[in-house]
């Protein structure tokens, strides 16, 4: 039997399609090595004392983990609400600025989670900078930002665009068919985008969800600033305050089984149902909605975010720079650190969409429990704290591949281990709406498999490929504790150059480094937004008169 | 434009099957005869420490590599290491980081050793003390004056001074000061203080800086510290940054001085630069850099404190030797009980 006959052999999709086997081989590497932190955390748990079982116990307790759902529960659900409307308005309607939105309303996704806590402590605090602006008015005191609240309005700022990404992806190969027919058939605007829109970007919003949950389970450095505890929090003080690696692998531990929870919830929200165009053919791009008198409207609801999430962090860091100069404080050199950053995303982003693609191919098109397992598998990095999974790829370069060992390589590996779900929930995404018989037809022609995927699929998930780019590229941006482990010594990055600063109270040298960050991160995510827009869509005219409230899409004209 | 990027990822997947054994190999193959560059895991920031790592290149011609990162990951990172780590000098922000490694450290030679005073450093001579850093009480200064402040930290149990307190529980100098009363107080006393502390109610913080910035926003009238962070916060925002540091008057463990530290690694193979550059850290000017830069207290007492700070013998510190402030355990398993640490 032929290799890829072993390969093949018992694994045989529902719709009983053979996967070929170079797609299985490296959708299973994947897997493999996107599995190296759970192998890491088993080795180091087993051998612990009868004494974890304790630790767990006292630990894990229901507040821990009722605090812990509360807000990923919250942070999840406001982020869908800010980002869908953001998505479809960027994307669909024609709004004032429109570009310059679409890029400025990812850009949150650059800034570390310190760097957006610390700035929504310094703005909103009790005795913040709101608070003095308020002063005038007699207020004296703001509510408490800490807990809760605080807590969710950091994450959500730092996690609304994986779910914006995903939508706009999928946005922009829907086929406005199905929306104009509704259109035609006499549904209002609403009721479209309600019984057609929405369903239809069910699976980019899951796939954003995803993120904006496993990360929220991971995060730490926003949690413990605005002092509200999660399990991760709580693991993480195991961590800093007992070096005791046991301890923080058993705890890991049953972190990985939340993500898998997790993981198990976002599987019951998948439908069976196709996302594609039915018939062969072109998707056009869709028209966009003109609307009318409230596209000031349209500009509020996607300035806001960006307004709290971007403008007034920079806001706070132009302040932390110019006091810092003006008290003769030195910046550091940031030329090195600026170029690194660029060039080690680029690399990841890359590399972790070259091993996304055929996991993502697998679980879409090749659909079985085996290659569903792949996919998932690939998640539970994302839940993990970077500190966790950089120490495991410290276990596997010193015990495995020792030539990689602090080379720029084993770090885009971490990246990638880190980042992998970003890029396939993007592509799986774009791949659920390319219509499988357009493949099939390539192949009915006589081109191989591996000519199929090369010349016709990836081509045809492009924007879901852009979109997982220039997130796998902001959170390589934005990456600390790996980085800080796992770099060539003396490799300096632009988040190890604002950690530097940040972590010695240095606020001038912190703001120096983090606008850069947002400066350098601008440029590839201008490129990778706008990318995806392609041609200037045509912009409907307007159905109805400047008066009624805002049409969707001009069908039928 | 589609079949670019295609080509991409297959050029992607094909660059990393043949250049990785490639750069492995110029990896490899570097550094194998003479004793490379001095290899430093530092726990202390770039920000901190940059400058003075250049001037040690500087005046020995050697190259130094540093890898930054917190001194708690770092450590694990060593444990993981193990045998194999490139590190020669490990530079740590607290005795804890150099004690949970302290069997990977080889034993400094006794001219080195003598360099500072007996408290500052590792009994049995793996890890040597290289500046100082005082626990303090920050105060909000529109609120309180010194003088209204309580001669002694247990003091602040006292239910006047509910609501009014700031800490970072999960601090490793925090952990040091309460291991510092259980060993000059006796454990009923600690516990008694850690009950009064948390029936009034303290508002923890992540770090020292968060707490010094709540001190001086008035978000808390009081806040347990280490010195120096003030001293930054006051060169960045100027004299009129609201909080001022307290060194207890009385002679008990709010004050206790802890040191920043420096051990060999017994798997190096530079140990002679690595000696140079420990000597260079306690040398006149090495110190003088910890004093005028980073704001500590310089254990060589020929080099005098900043003008800031009081000198190191005016403050009251009680006689503890760091060397016996390595049951970090007890105080978290004391601090857990207490329900000051989940």
């Amino acid at each position: 039997m032929t290799f890829s006959g072993v390969i093949s052999t018992g694994w045989v999709s529902h719709d009983g399609k053979r996967p070929p086997a170079f797609l299985v081989a490296s959708a299973v590497a994947v897997a493999l090595a996107a599995l190296i932190p759970v192998v890491y955390l088993i080795v180091r748990s087993v051998g612990s004392g009868s004494e974890w079982a304790d630790i767990i116990w006292r630990v894990s307790t229901a507040a821990v983990f009722g605090r812990t759902f509360l807000l990923i529960a919250a942070v999840t659900a406001i982020s869908i609400t800010v980002a869908v409307p953001v998505a479809w308005l960027t994307v669909r309607a024609d709004i004032p600025l429109r570009r310059v939105l679409s890029v400025a309303s990812v850009l949150p996704l650059v800034l570390p989670s310190f760097v957006m806590a610390t700035t929504v402590i310094e703005m909103y605090s009790p005795r913040g900078v709101l608070q003095g602006w308020l002063s005038i008015f007699g207020v004296e005191r703001l509510p408490d930002i800490y807990g809760l609240g605080g807590a969710t309005l950091v994450l959500v700022l730092m996690t609304y665009p994986y779910v914006l990404l995903t939508v706009r992806g999928a946005l922009r190969r829907m086929d406005p068919g199905l929306e104009e027919a509704a259109r035609a058939m006499g549904y209002g605007p609403i009721h479209t985008f309600r019984a057609v829109t929405l369903p239809m970007l069910r699976p980019a919003i899951a796939a954003g969800s995803l993120l904006v949950g496993l990360y929220t389970l991971s995060d730490f450095g926003g949690v413990t600033l605005l002092r509200y505890q999660t399990f991760t929090s709580t693991i993480m003080i195991q961590y800093e305050t007992s070096i005791d690696r046991t301890l923080a692998a058993v705890l890991s531990l049953v972190l990985v089984v939340i993500a898998v929870v997790l993981l198990v919830g976002e599987g019951f929200t998948r439908g069976r149902g196709a996302y594609h165009r039915s018939t062969v053919g072109a998707v056009r791009p869709a028209r966009r909605a003109d609307l009318g008198r409230w596209r000031w409207g349209g500009v509020a609801v996607v300035g806001l975010p960006v307004l709290i999430g971007l403008v007034i962090p920079i806001g706070v860091l132009v302040y932390w720079l110019a006091r810092g100069l003006v008290n003769d404080q030195q910046l550091l050199p940031l030329l090195i650190p600026a170029r690194n950053s660029l060039y080690i995303s680029l690399l990841a982003a890359v590399l972790t969409l070259g091993a996304a693609l055929p996991v993502a191919i697998l679980a879409v098109r090749f659909r079985s429990g085996l290659s569903r397992f792949i996919e998932r598998s690939t998640y539970i990095g994302f839940g993990l704290p970077g500190v966790v999974v950089a120490l495991s790829l410290v276990f596997f370069g010193i015990n495995v591949a020792r030539p990689l060992y602090q080379s720029v390589w084993l770090l885009v590996f971490a990246y990638g281990v880190l980042f992998l779900p970003a890029g396939i929930g993007a592509l799986r995404s774009s791949l659920l709406q390319v219509n499988p018989r357009i493949e099939e037809a390539a192949q009915g022609l006589g081109r191989s498999q591996w000519r199929v995927i090369s010349s016709v699929t990836i081509p045809l998930v492009m924007p879901g490929a852009f979109a997982g780019g220039a997130m796998v590229f902001l959170l390589t941006m934005k990456e600390l504790p790996a980085t800080l482990i796992l770099s060539p010594i003396g490799y300096r990055t632009l988040s190890t150059s604002i950690w530097s600063a940040a972590s010695e109270a240095y606020f001038g040298k912190t703001a120096a480094a983090a606008l850069l960050l947002v400066l350098v991160a601008g440029v590839p995510t201008a490129y990778l937004t706008l990318r995806g827009y392609g041609p200037r869509a045509e912009v409907a005219t307007r159905t109805s008169p400047p008066s009624a409230p805002p049409g969707l899409v001009g069908a039928g004209h | 434009m589609w079949n670019r990027v295609a080509s991409l990822w297959r050029a992607s997947v094909v660059t990393a099957a043949v250049c990785l054994p490639v750069i492995a190999g110029v990896a490899c193959g570097a550094g194998a005869d003479k004793p490379g560059p001095l290899v430093i895991y530092s726990g202390r920031s770039e920000s901190l420490i940059g400058p003075l790592i250049a001037d040690f290149e500087e005046l020995t011609g050697a190259e130094v590599r540093v890898n930054y990162g917190s001194t708690g990951p770092l450590a694990a990172t060593l444990l993981e290491e193990g045998k194999n780590t490139p590190a020669d000098v490990f530079f740590a922000q607290d005795p804890g980081g150099l004690g949970a490694i302290d069997t990977m450290l080889s034993e400094l030679p006794s001219d080195v050793l003598s360099a500072v005073p007996e408290w500052a450093k590792d009994p049995e001579g793996r890890w040597i003390g290289t500046s100082g850093r005082a626990r303090v009480i920050v105060y909000n200064t529109d609120v309180l004056s010194e003088a209204e402040l309580p001669d002694s930290i247990e003091d602040f149990a006292k239910p006047e001074w509910k609501g009014r307190i700031g800490w970072p529980p999960t601090n490793s100098s925090l952990l040091a000061m309460i291991t510092a009363m259980r060993q000059e107080w006796g454990e009923d006393r600690t516990r008694d203080w850690l009950k009064g502390i948390i029936a009034n109610e303290p508002k923890t913080y992540a770090k020292n800086t968060p707490t010094v910035a709540a001190v001086a926003a008035g978000e808390i009238d009081v806040g347990f510290v280490n010195h120096y962070y003030l001293h930054r916060f006051i060169a960045e925002e100027g004299e009129s940054f609201a909080a001022r540091n307290y060194y207890t008057r009385a002679a008990d463990p709010g004050s206790v001085v802890l040191v920043a530290g420096v051990g060999i690694l017994e798997g190096s193979d530079n140990k002679e630069l690595a000696i140079q550059f420990i000597k260079f850290l306690l040398s006149v000017s090495g110190q003088q850099f910890f004093a005028s830069q980073t704001y500590e207290f310089p254990l060589n007492d020929q080099v005098q404190p900043n003008d800031l700070l009081p000198a190191l013998e005016d403050v009251t510190k009680p006689s503890i030797d760091l060397g016996d402030l390595t049951d970090l355990a007890g105080t978290q398993a004391l601090m857990r009980e207490v329900g000051a640490l989940p």
